[in-house]
């Protein structure tokens, strides 16, 4: 890993410099009715609209590389042929700047299953290769458990990742492209001094989690709870919303649907991202539903996370950002359920 | 007369289709007209053979009748039950027809007579409680909304012409509302049924930062009693969602089971999902 540090008034000039591409980064989006700011992923034209010391965002930034709908292709009829065509729907690369470890992680895994063979998925991985993504350390909040998860810091994922040291960056070079920005703006080798500042400021930012989620033995625990109490009563709570889904940075889970035009000389395919937690997704041709009752559907969203995933790629399908909890109007949190299938109920 | 239509190759007949409207405001016909940029093409489509909204010449031969509006004359009983004979696919257009609309708030009041005596005064009208069109006839499908999206009836009409299979979603608003990344209504402290209320208008009014009175009826699985829960920690009051969910008259039986249970509040039975 190659180090720099460089003067926060540098910052502005390394925007400008990416600028000529699209760069999605934290914006406040609002004001909730408690007076608190709401942030979100968006497009940013000036530097000052960036707020880089964002808590947490409503929504991950997954629109911007899993859309939640997408045309997958369209078909032009022409008597009785038809020509299909293909759009990765990539016209720029897109620069990611402030991305916090939990998101930069959920990109990891989203590259084990799409980006993958035997069937790599051409419309992610292309807008993935034209990435360009600048981390952002972040302030752990109530509902943050990346720690349990193991992903309260990115080591891969990123091209550059940030630091805020007070008056300076501390900058973390993982890229080629880079380091042949950070040329372009002022920066120096860090200083003994830097290094010690960065490691207190690693320190009291770990200092700050609250929340933490037990996850030895988890898989195993989750095959001898599958008929635990905890599913049902947490059952009866979920709406079946997919709120928890269209939120979280790492359910990439999709449905296709077909349309004709109004013409009839023209047809696509879309692709709208899809919940396990909505009835009828495990609904098959001919109407029978595998999983009809909520409360499955809820635990199987928790098993796909925290058991399959975990048997596939060694490690769980979920990042720790809370994002599921805090949008979820029943109240339904990752470390609540996690919890209480540990203590057999609620 | 257009020429022959074709999909693939495949020659398509343009089904004959009848609009007919009920006690209702029209506006879902209008909904029907209300695209420019596609109308030619949608009209196309199908030969109109009745249609009061856009059309002076009416024909009594159709495949196809799309219904606006509720019951709520006998004279309208008859109508609609001829419409049934005659028509190969019966669609109900719109809240009034798949569940009263906003007309069967009339039903609230259990005295009929002053409500006629407040609306029509000296010049009385025979009218009787407000009913969906499924209470008299079968309806084959349902085209929910108050107004049904324009594309959706758009894609229904298309779907219909090339036999291509009509799915509505059984999810909630919440999940459009959810993909077009807008702030939830509660935060903004405002009540919204978006979490048990039929997807397919693409969170129309949480869009617009108005939050969801329910017109296009119950989703499937809808947990309205969750809901309670959440309206009560935002502080809304069991009043307050009873009247959203009679404003559409989609949520009749959930209104029903809510209302027994503010009545013997002991006896309170579970109106969550099955
Ligand atoms: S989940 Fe972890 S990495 Fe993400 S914002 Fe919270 S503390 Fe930071
Ligand atoms: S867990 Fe919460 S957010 Fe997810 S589907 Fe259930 S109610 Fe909706
Ligand atoms: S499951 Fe919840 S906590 Fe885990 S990554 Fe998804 S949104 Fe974040
Ligand atoms: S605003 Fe309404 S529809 Fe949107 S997420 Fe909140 S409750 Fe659901
Ligand atoms: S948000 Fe609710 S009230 Fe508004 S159009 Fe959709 S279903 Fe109807």
């Amino acid at each position: 890993m190659i180090f720099a540090t460089f003067s926060a008034k540098e910052l502005p000039r390394l925007f400008d410099l990416l600028a000529a591409n699209t760069v999605v980064g934290p914006v406040k989006k609002g004001t909730d009715s408690a007076g608190r700011p709401l942030y979100d992923f968006d497009v940013v034209y000036r530097f000052q609209d960036l707020r880089l010391d964002y808590p947490a965002t409503i929504h991950s930034a997954k629109r911007h590389f899993l859309p939640h709908r997408e045309s997958l292709c369209t078909f032009t009829m022409q008597g009785n042929d038809w020509e299909k065509q293909v759009d990765y729907n990539i016209y720029k690369p897109v620069v990611f700047f402030g991305l916090h470890a939990c998101d930069i992680n959920a990109l990891n895994k989203l590259d084990k299953v799409l980006t993958a063979p035997p069937y790599p998925n051409p419309y992610y991985t292309a807008k993935r290769r034209n990435m360009f993504i600048i981390g952002q350390d972040c302030q752990p909040q109530p509902q943050c458990f990346c720690r349990s998860m193991g992903t309260d810091t990115a080591l891969r994922g990123f091209d550059l990742f940030l630091t805020d040291l007070g008056d300076r960056y501390f900058a973390e070079i993982l890229s080629a492209t880079a380091y042949q920005f950070l040329r372009k703006i002022a920066t120096r080798p860090p200083t003994v001094k830097d290094h010690d500042r960065y490691k207190e400021v690693v320190a009291e930012r770990n200092r700050r989690f609250t929340t933490t989620v037990d996850t030895s033995d988890l898989t195993k625990l989750l095959d001898l709870e599958f008929e635990s109490p905890a599913w049902q009563q947490w059952g009866d709570k979920c709406l079946s919303c997919g709120t928890c889904a269209n939120v979280c940075p790492t359910c990439y889970c999709y449905g296709v649907e077909e349309t004709v035009d109004l013409d009839l000389t023209g047809a696509a395919k879309t692709k709208y991202l899809y919940s396990c937690n909505l009835i009828d997704f495990a609904e098959v041709a001919g109407g029978h539903n595998f999983r009809p009752q909520t409360a499955t559907r809820l635990k199987y969203r928790y098993y796909h996370k925290h058991r399959g995933f975990v048997e596939a790629y060694e490690e769980p399908l979920c990042v720790g950002c809370g994002r599921c909890g805090e949008a979820c109007l029943a109240g339904i949190t990752v470390p609540a359920v996690l919890a209480s299938v540990r203590a057999r109920g609620a | 007369m257009p020429g022959p239509r074709s999909y693939l190759g495949v020659e398509l007949a343009r089904p004959r289709v009848g609009v007919f409207d009920f006690t209702s405001c029209e506006g879902c016909q209008l909904q029907f007209v209300n695209n420019e940029a596609t109308l030619l093409d949608f009209l196309d489509l199908m030969e109109l053979v009745n249609f009061r909204e856009a059309m002076t010449e009416q024909a009594g031969d159709y495949d196809i009748a799309l219904v606006e509006g509720s019951i709520s004359r006998a004279d309208e009983v008859t109508r609609l039950e001829k419409i049934r004979t005659q028509a190969k696919i019966l669609v109900a257009l719109g809240s009034c027809a798949c569940f009263g609309g906003v007309n069967q708030l009339k039903n609230r009041f259990n005295d009929l007579k002053w409500v006629k005596k407040e609306v029509y005064g000296n010049f009385p009208i025979a009218t009787q409680k407000v009913r969906p069109i499924s209470d008299f006839v079968t309806v084959d499908f349902m085209l929910y909304g108050c107004p049904p999206r324009k594309e959706e009836i758009e894609k229904v009409v298309t779907n219909l012409v090339v036999g291509k299979k009509i799915t509505m979603p059984k999810y909630p608003v919440c999940m459009e509302c959810k993909a077009n990344e807008n702030i939830c209504l509660f935060g903004l402290g405002e009540p919204c049924l978006g979490p048990i209320t039929r997807a397919g208008c693409d969170a129309w009014c949480p869009n617009n930062r108005r939050g969801c009175w329910g017109c296009r009826g119950p989703a499937e699985a809808a947990n309205v009693r969750e809901l309670e829960a959440i309206m009560a920690r935002h502080g809304f009051s069991r009043e307050i969602i009873i009247d959203r969910l009679e404003c559409f008259g989609g949520f009749a039986g959930q209104v029903a089971e809510l209302r027994r249970q503010s009545e013997h509040p002991r006896k309170a039975r579970s109106t969550g999902q099955a």
